[in-house]
């Protein structure tokens, strides 16, 4: 049988970096191909070669057999290439079935057929089993999971040969994540070809019959899924054996330094009590939207506090402003690195210094020479890939990206670290690192909030774990009374009574 | 992937970011020494003592509006902040207060504007385009009504000594209001580069919700960037007042832009986060040039006012074209 989509040797640089040097993957018609790599391995230059934004250097590419050179964009789209990217691209203040129909919209002597393009839309989200999402209603009113689903439902309209999806996962439920899965499934029964790209590896195993993993701009291997084992494809995109992902020293924690007694936002959390010590890492489970960003910022000045207290190495201190808490030496990592967490178009090394100039300056005055320094010795120690103090941070990739907003708080010194989601779309030889560093700070006596939505890595990095339920943080037990399986039947709310 | 290789070349378009502006002065400079008959007159002491007097005005109003676009922000209200300074430092020169008073009450007025825009501005968390464009039609509307219309014949005053090319009392071999632009200039330069206050400005232009989450206040940042800019707005109101010798209720109309392009020309963006002290005085450079070049050319005022639109719109594509190498 042709394969649906061939690609043979593609090589593709940027001036002298070659981010594609050999790459070759085949997919068959009606197969979902898991298309993995760490971030920088040049998945996302696979993918704008394949939808038209940018021409390869050589190569062959090869679309049901005849030969498949995507021009640009729209040509890429006319010939059954469709992209879902990880970054929503929908327009926030147009409704859902105007977006599904962007660009495509049904026709008569040049009016919409509103009526059509009401059908059209109900049947694309149908098929998604997410009917209930109003065809009205504007997109910024939806959650991130619907407006992924919009996402895939106006992906589907065109009939695609091929469908591309950038981890498409990243901000779904498991309900939700559910759903896409028996859509992929009857996408692929009718013939559609699936490359999925994705950090999360049991998903591909789940939903992928193949591989490919991708290093360094290479193919480094594919194989069929069944008859991997995660190990092995571990190895195979960091080159060498992960040992001891989850890394732990011997913790001894102290005592209490941040409390929360029923702190209460604006409309979440509805209700949160927690009790933090110094050397101890306190996981919260939960999904999306349960409340769990919401907690953080409440407690770090951020959002509104509505009612509760906040104790603060057991003083009372509630109503704190984010300098306040600063101050208090506690430090909050946005799970959103690119809109909150870091100055993208500045120096690595205003982003480090930011929340504490004092050590880098001299009679008042920021010491340029020093933020230098000072940046040199926190990429060194985090392991930062970037070459110099000065780069503007949106050169570096997610991974080391994520590295300096974690520094930052490194740099400011502080003992409480409300960590929001701090492994999120980055590469597993970052993640790895990060582990390890939050394991060496708890070891050194900090106290670690750790938000995360991937239950292997609380299970594997935490001492205690609560779950956020619809703005509900019930019941912080010790990680051993926990698993997998009851804390996604805690986080769907199935054993809220039993929890509280 | 081989990031060095990388890295270097985005070293190299912020190289060329930085030395952008001055190569562009030097060119424009260049392009009209071709011509014989303006080479002779065109670098003679006079004619650049006249441009520099010329760009006084220009330059101090673009030292405040670098903060402010620099943080993110836009001022509309300059050319009427400029006015209305002008009537009320006039003013109180008629009713026989000293100039010392009358330079204090100019400056204090720019001041106060930009306080009051920067008190809207981040009390209502509004945005600095509609808010400054409403300030644009108070404080205009406010100098006219002071003046009563006409303009303020103020009495000669050592005010008039800021910006006289003739004045003998003047610090060898520029006009005083030459050196003040250049001293504001150099401690705006180090305020920006330099001091915690600069550094949070540039942090809150680049990302507003960064600069919160890392504890700037961000809201008493914009009141103290607005009211700062403002001063310096009332600076450029008594050097306007200084070379007029009047207080002119309808001087410096659409002075703003001319400030807003002198400062974009330098390198910043309306987006905020990037921009510097050096690269906005350069860019007046460059339209003050650019105007005394057109007159010794004889071009009508037509041409000049085209070649500095098309200069405008070639700076920012410029800027882009180095960003998206840059980005690669």
């Amino acid at each position: 049988m042709t394969p649906r989509l061939r690609m043979a040797a593609v090589r593709k640089s940027f001036g002298a970096t070659h981010a594609l040097k050999n790459v070759s993957f085949e997919v068959a018609p009606g197969q979902v191909h898991a298309l993995i790599g760490e971030n920088g391995a040049g998945k996302s230059t696979l993918m704008k070669i394949l939808s038209g934004a940018c021409l390869p250097d050589g190569g062959q590419i090869e679309l049901d057999g005849q030969r498949f050179v995507p021009r640009d964009p729209l040509h890429a789209r006319r010939s059954g290439i469709a992209m879902i990217y990880q970054e929503l691209t929908l327009a926030p203040h147009l409704s859902v079935a105007d977006n599904i129909l962007l660009g495509e919209e049904p026709h008569r002597f040049g009016w919409t057929d509103r009526s059509r393009q009401r059908a059209i839309a109900r049947k694309a989200l149908s098929e998604l089993h997410h009917e209930s999402i109003s065809l009205d209603a504007p997109i910024n009113h939806l959650t991130i999971a619907e407006q992924q689903i919009v996402e895939i439902a106006r992906a589907l309209i065109g009939s695609p040969k091929v469908l591309i999806m950038d981890e498409p996962t990243s901000s779904l439920t498991q309900t939700d994540t559910r759903n896409l899965f028996a859509a992929i499934d009857r996408m692929r029964q009718c013939g559609v070809s699936i490359v999925y790209i994705s950090h999360f590896l049991e998903e591909c195993q789940r939903i992928a019959g193949r591989y490919t993993v991708l290093r360094d701009g290479e193919s480094a291997g594919s194989g069929d899924m069944a008859a991997a084992s995660l190990d092995d494809i571990i190895r195979l995109m960091v080159g060498r054996e992960v040992k001891d992902i989850y890394p732990r020293h011997r913790r001894a924690p102290g005592k209490a330094v941040l409390e929360l007694r029923t702190l209460r936002g604006t409309t979440k959390p509805r209700s949160a009590s927690l009790t933090l010590h110094e050397g101890e890492i306190l996981g919260i489970a939960g999904l999306i939207g349960a409340g769990r960003t919401e907690m953080l910022r409440a407690c770090f000045g951020l959002d509104r506090i509505e009612g509760g207290k906040v104790l603060v190495h057991s003083r009372e201190s509630t109503y704190c402003s984010p300098a306040r808490r600063l101050g208090q030496q506690i430090g909050l990592l946005s799970e959103n690195r690119k809109e909150e967490g870091l100055l993208l178009n500045r120096s690595l090394a205003d982003n480090l210094t930011l929340t504490r100039f004092r050590p880098v300056s001299r009679l008042g005055l920021v010491s340029r020479r020093r933020q230098r320094q000072r940046t040199q010795e926190w990429m060194k120690r985090l392991d930062v890939r970037a070459n110099d103090p000065d780069q503007h941070v949106n050169e570096l990739s997610g991974g080391n990206q994520q590295k300096i907003a974690v520094g930052r708080l490194l740099h400011h010194d502080a003992s409480i670290f409300l960590l929001d989601e701090p492994t999120r779309g980055i590469d597993v030889g970052s993640k790895v690192q990060i582990y390890k560093l939050i394991d060496d700070l708890a070891a050194r006596g900090k106290a670690i909030i750790f938000v995360s939505s991937y239950l292997p890595e609380l299970l594997g990095v935490c001492d205690a774990i609560g779950v956020m339920y619809r703005g509900v943080l019930s019941a912080v037990r010790p990680v051993t009374d926990w698993n997998e399986h009851t804390l996604m039947a805690a986080a769907t709310g199935q054993s809220e009574a039993a929890a509280i | 992937m081989s990031p060095p290789a990388r890295f270097k070349s985005g070293d190299v378009a912020r190289f060329l970011n930085s030395i952008g502006p001055v190569f562009g002065l030097m060119l424009v400079v260049g392009l009209f020494s071709l011509s014989a008959e303006v080479r002779t007159h065109f670098f003679t002491g006079t004619n650049c003592k006249v441009i520099l007097l010329q760009t006084v005005i220009v330059s101090i109003g673009a030292l405040g509006m670098t903060l402010i676009i620099v943080s993110g922000g836009i001022d509309l209200s300059v050319g009427s902040a400029v006015a209305l300074a002008s009537v009320v430092g006039a003013t109180a020169l008629v009713n026989g207060h000293s100039a010392a008073t009358a330079i204090a009450l100019t400056v204090g007025v720019g001041a106060g504007i930009g306080l009051v825009n920067g008190l809207v501005i981040a009390g209502l968390r509004m945005m600095p385009f509609i808010v400054t464009l409403g300030m644009m039609g108070v404080a205009r509307g406010t100098a006219k009504w002071l003046a009563g219309n006409k303009t303020v014949n103020a009495p000669k005053s050592s005010i008039n000594n800021l910006m006289d090319m003739l004045d003998p009392l003047h610090f060898f071999p520029l006009p005083l209001g030459v050196w003040i632009a250049a001293v504001l200039a150099v401690i705006m330069a180090v305020v920006m580069q330099r001091t915690i206050f600069g550094r949070y400005l540039f942090a809150i232009g680049s990302n507003e919700a960064t600069a919160r989450l890392c504890g700037i206040r961000v809201g008493l940042m914009k009141i103290a960037t607005y009211a700062l800019a403002g001063a310096f707005f009332g600076v450029s109101g008594l050097m306007q007042m200084s070379r007029l010798a009047v207080g002119d209720p309808t001087v410096a109309i659409g002075l703003e832009l001319d400030i807003i392009a002198a400062v974009v020309i330098g390198g910043a963006s309306l987006n905020g986060g990037t921009g510097s002290i050096s690269g906005s005085i350069i860019g007046a450079l460059i339209m003050a040039v650019l105007k005394s070049g057109s007159q010794q050319m004889n071009w009508p005022n037509y041409v000049q006012e085209i070649i500095i639109g098309i200069v405008i719109i070639l700076a920012v594509a410029l800027d882009k074209f180095r960003q998206r190498k840059t980005a690669l």
